[in-house]
């Protein structure tokens, strides 16, 4: 029961801002791969370098950002597009509210600060921290946050700059960065989860992978994402001793 | 250097809708204390997502039919077992673009 109790109490040496940035490190590849990939499809897509820019900047999310190029270039009208990105980055709310629990000692202020950041791989680490069971802080989150945020706004650039060299960035492998990452921080989710509890880990996670294939038949899987996640996560309540 | 307009109305409406399901947690949250089960279903959502996002990379999804994306799944399994054996983030990221790279490069 690591995981649980990380939550309630136990705050061994507060990790700093710097310590964020060295956590986040093992990430960067992820980001500057598709980062620069989102860039080049951004100048496919007639968008301007400062568009790629400000859409890395403020939408900051990169599979959202793939679909929205791909709708501009269909002509597509605002309100799907901005629906569409909704549904895209819903799963955010689930790693948001499994994250801010860890910071309601903070001001709001710093707690938005630190929502509007979150990411995939900036949960991924933050909640493999909580696996191991240690704390987590507003400067160490904020170190972690800044990080990724700066190296995805460059890597966009970037990729739009050179946009017109890269034709195609799969050849190089780049695109298994993400699966590679998210592989990694599974894994690392598991190594503390207890010996007698590893059994109903590991059915979660056969559970997952079927209910994300079948669900996957009827919905884009943005959406098998969230869904197959509500249930799978309450099967593990439900089944846990 | 231009922002067409259209443009700047897509960015903006986007960013808006990315933001509120990241930050409405946080400002909500501090205002409550969540109950024990809740906290227990929370502590699941890692697990889940990760394996989702895994899984949601190796299918393709074309006009109502799936389809196994398999030089993936293939390229998955010695990472998995890099990362199992490793436990490093870093070590398995740069081992899986060059397995995926090396994979395409000689096999397909």
């Amino acid at each position: 029961m690591i995981i649980e109790n990380s939550i309630s109490d136990t705050q061994p040496a507060s990790p700093t801002f710097s310590q964020g940035v060295k956590d986040c490190v093992p990430t960067l590849l992820g980001y500057i791969s598709i980062g620069i990939a989102c860039g080049v499809v951004g100048v496919a897509s007639h968008l301007s370098i400062m568009e790629v820019g400000l859409l890395a900047a403020l939408v900051y999310a990169g599979a959202s950002q793939f679909i929205i190029c791909a709708l501009l270039v269909a002509n597509s009208p605002l309100s799907a597009i901005i629906l569409t990105t909704f549904i895209v980055n819903l799963r955010n709310f689930l790693l948001s509210a499994t994250l801010a629990p860890h910071f309601t000692k903070y001001s709001l202020l710093k707690n938005l600060g630190i929502g509007i950041l979150v990411t995939d791989e900036s949960f991924g680490v933050a909640s493999s921290r909580l696996a191991k069971g240690e704390s987590l802080n507003d400067k160490w989150m904020n170190g972690l946050n800044v990080t990724a945020y700066i190296c995805w706004i460059i890597s966009c650039v970037v990729g739009a700059m050179f946009g017109n060299w890269i034709s195609n960035p799969e050849a190089l492998g780049l695109d298994f960065a993400l699966i590679s990452m998210f592989l990694a921080l599974l894994i690392l989710q598991l190594q503390h989860v207890v010996s007698s509890k590893l059994k109903h880990y590991l059915s979660l996670i056969v559970y997952m992978t079927i209910a994300m294939i079948a669900l996957s038949f009827f919905m884009p899987s943005h959406v098998a994402v969230i869904i197959a996640t509500v249930i799978v996560a309450t099967i593990g309540v439900v089944t846990d001793k | 250097m231009s922002i067409d307009l259209f443009t700047l109305l897509v960015i903006i409406g986007c960013a808006l809708v990315t933001i509120i399901p990241r930050i409405l947690p946080f400002a909500v949250v501090r205002n409550l204390t969540l109950p024990q089960p809740v906290l227990k279903w929370l502590s699941y959502v890692p697990i889940c997502i990760l394996t989702a996002l895994v899984v949601q990379n190796f299918i393709i999804q074309e006009n109502h039919s799936l389809k196994i994306n398999w030089p993936v799944i293939i390229v998955i399994i010695p990472v998995l077992l890099i990362a199992v054996r490793t436990k490093s983030l870093s070590i398995t990221v740069i081992s899986g673009v060059i397995l995926m790279a090396g994979f395409r490069f000689f096999l397909l």
